[in-house]
């Protein structure tokens, strides 16, 4: 168990919808909920998910602490905003599933090898590098996230689509000697790391 | 005409050689004609897209975005910030209100913000060129320039999600906007009636983390364009026009289908409307053919 899930289980006790509500992206929202359902029927990954958000709402009042971070559920989440424009109690239930995704990932319980935690983690990497998304090194980033060996299956397996998009101009293969980028990514980093450091303080971690 | 001026966020996809680098080149005849002066804001960074909320976490998030905000503020003040891109314009439309809402949030902003050397004072709103097609040109406006209609070209609207929900366009509704329908009208172009997947998620970000699951969503789209016996697609946002386009061969490899269905975006429409030329629109960009609309505008009147 990572030292900031002790904690957490520590400081919270029994309480997961208050570590919830203190911890989460709008997880002070979570209470509202009133079982309807329409959130589960709105989903378009809903087959997919073995818990629907109106079953993790549920459950998070319920204590299942372990079982609600531990759930890939969260990761099915294709920020198509459906649940949040029709929830009859305007629950903005896109940004919790993300706040949870998040929160478990942070305390290292989210599921190892998810693969949208997986390309959430490249995703980010890469951006904060430079500013901005160099598109190249995220898709090779992503073949190869289990191993070389996979990654060169994937590439060969999506070659007439990377090729395709290259006559089109929108793939650039020389992107990989660096590409895009802000002027200032130094002031980027320092300005994200003082972010982290200011939501750590706020959230507790360091306590 | 005088121009109306905006501060511009192209987002990292329309940068030179990215993915919607077509999309990037098909608003600049569109935007001239309109009388839109779009300026950039220098050094903007990426938005974080919605999948950046993995390792992002909140504060990380919006204080990403308050950078291109307080950029925008201070080199191009009293301009709307405009993106063409869903996942730049939600992004930053949701700091700019959250920091609004809550002053805790904006004073913690700002103190990461220091450290670029910048301040966000909460001034600037941020709006998707739609927004400003439809608000402050108008359809009147946007028909005004057509000089070659799109005749016998009919059109499935995709809106998608993220240019829907959970913002939209004022006054849409969220399960059928019409706004889309009625830019193909204006273009001189028919719409594919009761297209019943215009709303539908292409799965966003997880086509690369979860292909199957979205590439039976892509399928729905698609096949819903074709019954409604529409020619081509057409999105406003640069992941549903990648994802809808690019993944149809690989649908066709694994289920057997013949797909070859078109994927332009608007801004595309009109600049051939408006007398573009076919590299003015972008149309040299595209993985399945744009044919009928390459003809138009290749055609003299």
């Amino acid at each position: 168990m990572s030292e900031q899930n002790q904690q957490a289980v520590a400081r919270y006790r029994n309480n997961f919808l208050k570590e919830v509500e203190d911890r989460v992206e709008d997880g002070e929202w979570v209470k509202m909920c009133m079982q309807c359902g329409v959130c589960a029927g709105s989903c378009p990954f809903g087959p997919h998910w073995e818990h629907s958000p109106q079953k993790i709402f549920m459950m998070i009042r319920a204590g299942k602490r372990e079982e609600v971070l531990a759930s890939d559920s969260m990761w099915m989440c294709t920020s198509c905003y459906n649940c949040i424009v029709r929830c009859p109690r305007k629950l903005p239930i896109t940004h919790i599933m993300h706040g949870l995704a998040h929160y478990a990932h942070r305390l290292g319980m989210a599921p190892k090898g998810q693969p949208t935690r997986e390309i959430a983690r490249l995703f980010w990497n890469n951006l904060a590098k430079t500013g901005r998304v160099n598109e190249l090194k995220f898709s090779l980033a992503m073949y190869f996230k289990d191993g070389f060996v996979q990654g060169i299956k994937n590439l060969l397996a999506m070659q007439g689509i990377g090729m395709g998009l290259m006559k089109a101009r929108r793939l650039n293969p020389m992107e990989i000697l660096g590409g895009h980028k802000c002027k200032d990514k130094d002031g980027i980093h320092k300005m994200i790391a003082k972010a982290r450091e200011i939501e750590e303080r706020k959230q507790g971690y360091a306590s | 005409m005088t121009k109306k001026n905006y501060a511009f966020y192209p987002g990292c996809s329309s940068q030179k050689g990215a993915s919607a680098s077509n999309f990037a080149t098909s608003i600049e005849v569109m935007c001239e004609k309109l009388g839109i002066q779009l300026n950039e804001i220098p050094d903007w960074n990426c938005c974080g897209a919605s999948i950046g909320y993995g390792e992002g976490g909140l504060l990380p998030r919006l204080v990403i975005n308050a950078r291109n905000l307080a950029l925008a503020e201070q080199n191009l003040p009293g301009q709307d910030l405009v993106s063409g891109c869903p996942a730049c314009w939600l992004s930053t439309r949701e700091t700019a209100e959250k920091l609004h809402e809550f002053g805790d949030l904006m004073a913690e902003a700002n103190e990461a913000l220091k450290e670029a050397g910048l301040n966000f004072k909460g001034t600037v709103r941020a709006r998707h060129i739609v927004e400003v097609l439809v608000e402050d040109v108008g359809f009147a406006g946007m028909k005004q320039h057509v000089v070659k209609p799109l005749e016998g070209l009919k059109i499935a609207g995709y809106v998608g999600c993220q240019t829907n929900r959970p913002f939209g366009i004022a006054g849409e509704s969220f399960e059928n906007p019409m706004y889309l329908d009625k830019m193909i009208e204006t273009v001189g172009a028919e719409p594919a009636s009761g297209y019943d997947q215009k709303v539908t998620c292409c799965g966003g970000a997880l086509a690369f983390s979860e292909p199957d699951k979205s590439q039976k969503q892509i399928r729905d789209i698609v096949e819903s364009a074709y019954d409604h016996g529409a020619e081509m697609i057409v999105t406003p946002c640069q992941l549903c026009q990648a994802n809808v386009e690019i993944y149809q061969s690989e649908i066709n490899k694994k289920q057997g289908t013949k797909f070859a269905m078109p994927v332009v975006y608007y801004s595309q429409l009109m600049t051939v409307a408006y007398g573009g030329s076919l590299k003015q629109a972008g149309l040299d960009g595209h993985v399945i053919q744009p044919e009928k609309l390459k003809q138009i505008a290749s055609r003299q009147k």
